[in-house]
């Protein structure tokens, strides 16, 4: 499945109802999509707010993937990127009380593998893979 | 709506009821809103009852922590009350579980005020 996605909040709950079709056919059970869902609504919001900044003239690529027992998800934005060798960690003690930079903290904890990829010459990919496991 | 807060006293202590979605866009901006609001009226003793949460993001997790920040700096206190799994979860995940004071009943958590 690939969709291009406005640049809006509301392309943040309709990737994750998307996501979440795919992985439910897919045999994932309530907890694990709980965290695939909230995994996808972070990357949306990141690609919505972060690299398009609202832009109505960018899309969000959206690309849900499953084969066999793996789902893999492809967020693609078009904005300037960002440094993700470089974020701070969330859960320092230094950085606990900040207002933000949870998100890329959270899609790691719950997805099994991550991909960040800067692409040339401008967007941020993310690429998110799970593996149905038996419940 | 996403997000419904309602505030009430009891006693000195504001609690403030959330039922709904904490994410970002309305939901969060409500939260913040509603907490400076309590701020700028003097208010020194809040507990939200996070009860009828149903789903809460990064950005609401960071809505938490700036208000429990801008309380704090207030001179006052801010409180959780009645954590569902999953916000709870979130809270142990991201390490903020031991920052803020959580309760699960709203008397002794009234009551746990200076």
């Amino acid at each position: 499945m690939e969709q291009y996605l406005d640049s809006t909040l509301d392309s943040v709950d309709k990737a994750e109802e998307l996501v979440l079709g795919v992985a439910e056919r897919a045999g994932f059970g309530e907890e694990e999509l709980m965290k695939i869902g909230m995994a996808v609504r972070e990357s949306m919001v990141n690609a919505v707010a972060h690299g398009n900044r609202y832009n109505r003239n960018k899309k969000v690529r959206f690309r849900v993937q499953r084969n066999g027992t793996k789902l893999t998800v492809r967020i693609t934005d078009e904005g300037e990127g960002f440094d993700f060798g470089n974020l701070p960690d969330p859960v320092a003690p230094e950085n606990l009380l900040r207002g933000s930079g949870r998100g890329i903290f959270l899609i790691r904890s719950f997805m099994d593998e991550v991909q960040l990829r800067q692409l040339d010459p401008g967007g941020t990919e993310i690429t998110l893979t799970k593996y149905v496991t038996s419940q | 709506m996403s997000v419904n807060l309602k505030t009430r006293q009891v006693g000195d202590v504001s609690v403030v009821d959330v039922e709904g979605r904490i994410t970002l866009g309305e939901g969060s901006s409500a939260l913040r809103d509603t907490i400076r609001q309590l701020v700028a009226n003097g208010q020194k003793k809040i507990l939200l009852n996070l009860g009828d949460v149903s789903y809460i993001d990064s950005s609401g997790i960071g809505e938490l922590v700036s208000g429990f920040t801008t309380v704090t700096n207030s001179g006052g206190q801010l409180k959780l009350l009645n954590l569902t799994k999953r916000v709870k979860d979130l809270l142990q995940i991201t390490k903020l579980y031991t920052v803020f004071d959580i309760a699960e009943s709203e008397a002794s958590a009234v009551r746990s005020f200076t």
